[in-house]
């Protein structure tokens, strides 16, 4: 592959025209309409910059300098079961779907036949398969707002695609794999996932994002999260990219009457992270959860955009971002929360909390609230500490060295986050990630 | 055991400690009493290595090792082990966790092999008995929910189990109502033998009763002003600590 630097618009251009060459006959299916609108958006748009109010405090140049090519097979990679299993929680024998660098692998993957009409698979198949039923949900929760939106929809190949029809819950949690990077190309992995639960349906979703080490790389991943009325939705996002590579993603969900989503992030990797999670609370008495984790170090940008939506009367939203940033790490923070003149008796809370363990690491934390009813319950509150010294010297007073009393603090800190999370076994994963090279202490939760 | 010559420690730029001396032998129990202010949570702090606190003059020996230089977490591993007056709370680890890193760090420190979990489990069954506390605890996060006399309770229960050579007691009477403070008593009392020692920093004669010393020293303004048997303690009881101090004024 070439390494020129082209400007990013002709190099987009050219790979596109490549790209669909490849695909054979998936460019006569609707989604191929989408992908030539998008890759003309994508030329008249140009990525954001400090001066766009949303991309404020996240300098994106470090990212588009590179230019990526998209990945269109799974073979970019060689790796093997042996490699992935790791990444999966045992004890549930349900579904493990894991994508390599942005396409679907099946022999890596473990899908148990489930009866009743409920889909878990890839997007590629599924636009093949039920090009109707994807249809009716492509992109609508999600539009494009900005360049890497555009280029997601333009180099849209593949993701999870998750149906579950009415009144189906789904108890064991789904794990999907993202397995990305490579040696020999700088690669774009691209994702579109669809998560759709009908009415009085649920489904739990462990999304888990892996590097490997090579070249850096860009994930850039659009989410649609649809929740009938009464549905319910859970999805447990684990991001730990390489430490060179950037990982973007916008969720879009979209709630009915009395529907529940909760989201549950932690990061860990990538140089930089930019996440959105917008939630529209679109029916009565419908209700969403962010709870987010994010630790930082090295030069590490951690940002995290969450946007609830009050369309619809007496609805819920709960938010609570905490971060620890070490080094130079930056994090962000902005949490928007919009209440519509509809939305009478609307709940809505959200906090940011963090701690500083460097002079030179920093955080901008920013609520945005944007208020049009006039009967609504609705708190916000940042703050930003450092780590507690009586604490710290209390735990190494018992013999336990610095760094483990540190991480110790740490997970003390992230407690009430770590506690929300409703699976035992990925509470004791992340338990390990937060203590990382620590391995020698294991943690109970009572 | 403990050698302290000629301490002074300050706090936030405050002179706390002016100059104090104590000897403290194995198979002794000392009490430290003084008014409020007068210097002994600052003391036990700077014993076990309080890095708010800074010592600007004099010397520490712990078993012949300069105490001053080594780290926090050393210290408790050269067997020095301070009961803090407010424990702290440390959501997310278990008590068990907590107490297992704590005793396999120290064992790894003496190069002793590690215990198992079953091993510590055992050991804290064991201990927590001693202390009448309820098995539940164990799995609790660190004094989390905790109340006061639990929290205390515990910090006998860590002394039991890390059995150190030395103990701070920082005011762990206070906030104890007669029942806790007979067990916590009791708990140091099946401590405390001919190879290690104790020093208790208490601002009431009470704890003395359960936990007999066998010197009481005084301290006023940063400096032992007075030192005596068990006796001493009963007399600043009866009496309050300004006969002592107009004692001292006048000698010096």
């Amino acid at each position: 592959m070439s390494l020129e630097n082209k400007n990013e618009k002709v190099w987009y251009r050219d790979s596109f025209n490549t790209f669909k060459n490849k695909l054979n006959g998936e460019s006569e299916l609707f989604i191929g309409d989408l992908r030539k609108e998008a890759i003309s958006k994508f030329e008249n748009m140009n990525f954001p910059t400090l001066k766009d109010e949303e991309w404020k405090y996240t300098n994106v140049s470090s990212i588009i300098k590179n230019n990526y090519t998209p990945a269109f097979n799974d073979k970019a990679v060689e790796i093997s079961t042996a490699d992935v299993d790791k990444f999966f929680l045992s004890g549930f024998e349900c579904c493990k779907l894991v994508f390599v660098n942005g396409v679907f692998n099946k022999e890596l993957s473990q899908l148990k036949l489930l009866t009743g009409g409920v889909l878990i698979g890839n997007l590629r198949d599924a636009v093949k398969e039920r090009p109707e039923l994807v249809q009716k949900y492509y992109n609508g929760a999600s539009k494009i707002n900005n360049a890497f939106n555009a280029l997601n929809n333009a180099f849209a190949l593949d993701g999870l695609f998750v149906y579950v029809p009415a009144g189906k819950k789904i108890e064991i949690p789904l794990q999907v794999l993202f397995i990305n990077g490579s040696s020999s190309n700088m690669l774009l992995s691209n994702l579109k996932n669809i998560i759709v639960a009908e009415e009085s349906s649920s489904v739990n979703i462990i999304m888990n994002y892996a590097g490997l080490n090579g070249n850096p790389y860009l994930t850039n991943v659009m989410t649609e999260v649809y929740t009938a009325e009464n549905a319910s939705v859970n999805i447990y996002k684990i991001q730990n990219e390489s430490e060179n590579s950037y990982h973007i993603e916008q969720l879009d969900a979209l709630q009915s009457a009395s529907s529940l989503f909760n989201h549950y992030s932690a990061t860990f990797g990538a140089l930089i992270t930019r996440n959105d999670i917008n939630a529209k609370l679109n029916g009565k008495n419908s209700e969403c959860h962010f709870y987010g984790l994010y630790l930082g170090s090295g030069k590490q940008h951690i940002d995290n955009h969450t946007f609830a939506d009050h369309a619809q009367p007496e609805c819920f939203s709960n938010e609570l971002y905490k971060g620890i940033m070490d080094d130079e790490s930056k994090a962000v923070f902005n949490g928007k929360i919009m209440v519509r003149p509809d939305a009478q008796k609307t709940n809505a809370y959200q906090s940011n909390k963090n701690i500083i363990l460097s002079e030179n690491a920093s955080v901008d934390s920013k609520p945005q609230l944007e208020i049009y009813a006039d009967d609504v319950k609705c708190s916000h509150g940042a703050t930003v500490g450092r780590l507690d010294e009586t604490a710290y010297f209390y735990i190494r007073s018992r013999g336990v060295p610095a760094d483990m009393a540190k991480s110790m603090l740490i997970r003390a800190f992230a407690n009430d986050v770590i506690e929300s999370i409703k699976i035992p076994e990925l509470k004791e994963h992340l338990n390990h990630m937060i203590f990382g090279h620590l391995h020698s202490i294991e943690i109970t939760n009572q | 055991m403990l050698s302290i010559k000629n301490l002074h420690a300050n706090v936030e730029g405050k002179e706390i400690l002016n100059g104090i001396n104590l000897e403290i032998n194995a198979g002794e129990v000392h009490a430290i009493m003084g008014p409020n202010g007068s210097g002994k949570s600052t003391l036990a702090n700077v014993l076990a290595g309080n890095e708010n606190y800074e010592v600007t003059e004099g010397e520490v020996l712990f078993n012949g090792k300069n105490l001053l230089e080594l780290s926090v977490e050393n210290r408790a591993r050269e067997g020095m082990f301070l009961a803090f007056q407010y424990p702290i709370e440390i959501p997310g680890i278990s008590n068990a966790t907590f107490l297992k890193t704590s005793i396999n760090e120290i064992r790894k420190y003496r190069g002793l092999p590690e215990y198992s979990a079953k091993e510590i489990l055992d050991l804290i069954k064991d201990k927590s008995q001693v202390l009448e506390m309820d098995s539940t605890m164990l799995n609790r996060s660190v004094n989390v929910g905790f109340s006061g006399g639990e929290k205390k309770r515990n910090e006998i229960l860590q002394l039991l189990t890390l059995d150190p050579k030395f103990a701070l007691l920082d005011e762990t009477d206070s906030g104890l109502d007669i029942d806790a403070l007979k067990i916590v008593s009791q708990g140091v009392n099946i401590f405390k033998n001919k190879n290690n020692a104790v020093l208790l920093v208490t601002h009431y004669q009470r704890l003395l009763d359960y936990i007999v010393p066998d010197f009481v020293h005084v301290l006023a303004k940063g400096q032992i002003i007075k030192s005596g048997g068990k006796d001493l303690a009963l007399e600043l009881e009866e009496k309050g600590y300004d006969w002592v101090k107009d004692e001292f004024e006048s000698v010096k």
